[in-house]
């Protein structure tokens, strides 16, 4: 059965967009993780135009984060002043990453941004998650250093401010950025942003694991819905059908997904995800070097 | 289903033949199965049936055109083993669709004169780049590039096997809008070509429009495009409000 999306302006079957977005939502159920960063490569793939899958996808999030940090909330795993530091980097990066994103796509390349973008971290997480999972597997040990107090040159930096529920006094600057990134990452790749700073948290400002999931969850709710409303007003590219069929298909496959990952060994999954994110990636990258069939081809917004 | 409105015309269009010859014979006419093409929720593409009444013995050329809008056409480099867009050229005022059906091919009757005068056949359409867009030293490349990327997304058509003769003055010819066509008001030319000299000519319009729940999104998100995204996220903050509060109890 064939759907006309009004935004996207194409027609596609309503049945492989509920089956990516189940796909996709049992994926994130199964690991965790936001499921972005495979759903707007899969729209792209589908044939649904670049700046149409990112800027509905983050729509999408929006709906998913949401879901997910009212589960945290009620276990107080939620960090508000953090969150709050880090919305407020999260709204100055993702602003000026859809002001960036409506420029490129003035000059022609946001195709192309994106989908590098997307080749370039899909392949540094990917990587990454293969190594750890397997290592894993293989049950090295390996010894990693987790002092609670390192003190390095990020403590030197000013405006010092107190995070209670994450046990640290650190500067604000540091969740500033990465809020900020995270923001830019949002607007340009329609991805949450969680695959990048959950280990950030981390690692970077030193956070409680236990905190870091909901207060990150917390974050990209307002981040990615202040990419929609950027993105429907700079570009009308949101497309609120297709958003819908991703979001109804993103919940049910997200419970399977919960339900089966309580049965499953952790590390085989994660280098099952490993391994989906690398092939997502050769996909893209496998395209932009490719010769493409025509040379020359029609669209996309004028230059200014 | 649509069976019973071309049977119709084929009934109005005899009638028509046997009742008055005499205006008959003047006149070109043309008529269609349907008028208005719909986009709705399941628009798919469709087929418009063309019938027409020749008021005198020759070949006949149908040319539908889409609204005209401006056109970029960009061309991909290599940059450091990646593809990149590099030049582009805006044409200006393109028709955004154009299909043209005609009884034997176009170069076997066509004078061309009368072909580049009335833009008939996909050599005669007027495609050149906008003066104040960015020019190219190669604009004929983008040109055919322009046409065959129209024509591989079903934009552009010419089958000269499309129209048929049912009897002698009788003639029918089927046109596909493809799903991605764009909406407007389309013209419906057919030109009457005998001897080498252009005999008649009928101009008639064809709507393509969005009907339902689709264009009023779409012309809510291009009108009202802060309170469409506000909204939007509204939808997503209850979905998984919902999505939280169901799978909870359960």
């Amino acid at each position: 059965m064939q759907i006309y999306l009004p935004i996207a302006e194409v027609s596609v079957n309503i049945f492989l967009i509920l089956g990516m977005g189940g796909g996709v939502g049992v994926l994130s159920g199964l690991f965790g993780v936001g499921g972005g960063f495979l759903m707007t490569p899969l729209l792209i793939f589908s044939g649904i135009p670049p700046a149409v899958a990112v800027a509905t996808e983050a729509n999408q999030i929006v709906a998913s984060s949401i879901s997910g940090v009212l589960a945290h909330w009620r276990r107080g795993n939620v960090d508000l002043v953090m969150g709050a530091v880090l919305l407020i980097g999260g709204v100055a990066g993702s602003t000026f990453g859809v002001w960036l994103f409506t420029y490129l796509r003035g000059l022609g390349q946001i195709d192309l941004v994106i989908k590098l973008s997307y080749v370039i971290f899909l392949s540094i997480i990917g990587t990454l998650m293969f190594i750890e999972s397997a290592r894993a597997i293989l049950n090295v040990r390996r010894k990693v250093s987790t002092k609670a107090h390192q003190h390095n040159w990020m403590h030197g930096l000013p405006f010092k401010m107190r995070f209670r529920k994450s046990r640290l006094y650190i500067s604000a600057l540091l969740p500033f950025l990465v809020g900020f990134v995270v923001g830019v990452l949002a607007a340009i790749m329609g991805v949450g942003g969680g695959f990048v700073m959950v280990p950030a948290m981390i690692y970077l400002l030193g956070m409680p694991t236990a905190v870091v999931v909901g207060t990150s969850l917390f974050q990209i709710i307002f981040v990615t819905a202040n990419v929609t409303v950027l993105q429907a007003v700079n570009n009308q590219t949101v497309d609120v059908v297709l958003a819908l069929l991703l979001m109804i298909g993103g919940v049910l496959g997200a419970q399977v997904g919960a339900r089966m990952g309580t049965r499953l060994r952790g590390e085989q999954l994660r280098v099952l995800l490993a391994l989906i994110v690398l092939a997502v990636c050769a996909k893209l990258g496998y395209d932009l070097i490719a010769t493409p069939d025509d040379l020359y081809f029609l669209g996309g917004a004028p230059s200014h | 289903m649509k069976l019973f409105p071309i049977h119709y015309l084929f009934f109005v269009f005899v009638t028509f033949l046997a009742s008055d010859r005499a205006r008959a014979a003047e006149e070109l006419t043309v008529n269609l199965d349907h008028d208005i093409v719909k986009i709705t929720a399941d628009f798919n593409g469709t087929d418009v049936l063309f019938f027409g009444v020749a008021p005198d013995k020759g070949d006949i050329v149908v040319v539908i055109r889409g609204p005209l809008n401006d056109e970029i056409i960009r061309r991909k480099e290599r940059v450091l083993g990646v593809w990149v867009n590099s030049d582009e050229v805006i044409m200006e005022q393109v028709p955004s669709f154009y299909a043209m059906a005609s009884n034997r091919p176009l170069d076997t009757f066509m004078p061309s004169g009368v072909g580049a005068i009335h833009q008939i056949g996909i050599e005669n359409i007027i495609i050149e780049p906008k003066k104040e867009g960015p020019q190219v030293k190669d604009p004929d490349a983008f040109r055919q590039a322009l046409i065959r990327n129209k024509a591989k997304q079903g934009l552009y058509s010419w089958d000269p096997k499309d129209l048929t003769f049912l009897g002698n003055r009788l003639f029918r010819t089927k046109i596909r809008f493809p799903s991605n066509v764009s909406v407007g008001e389309f013209g419906v030319d057919v030109y009457l070509i005998r001897k080498g000299e252009l005999i008649a000519q009928k101009t008639s319009l064809l709507s393509v429009r969005k009907f339902g729940l689709e264009s009023q999104v779409f012309d809510f998100a291009q009108r009202y495009s802060l309170i469409y995204g506000i909204l939007a996220i509204l939808i997503a903050g209850l979905a998984g409000w919902l999505a939280n509060s169901a799978f909870r109890k359960s």
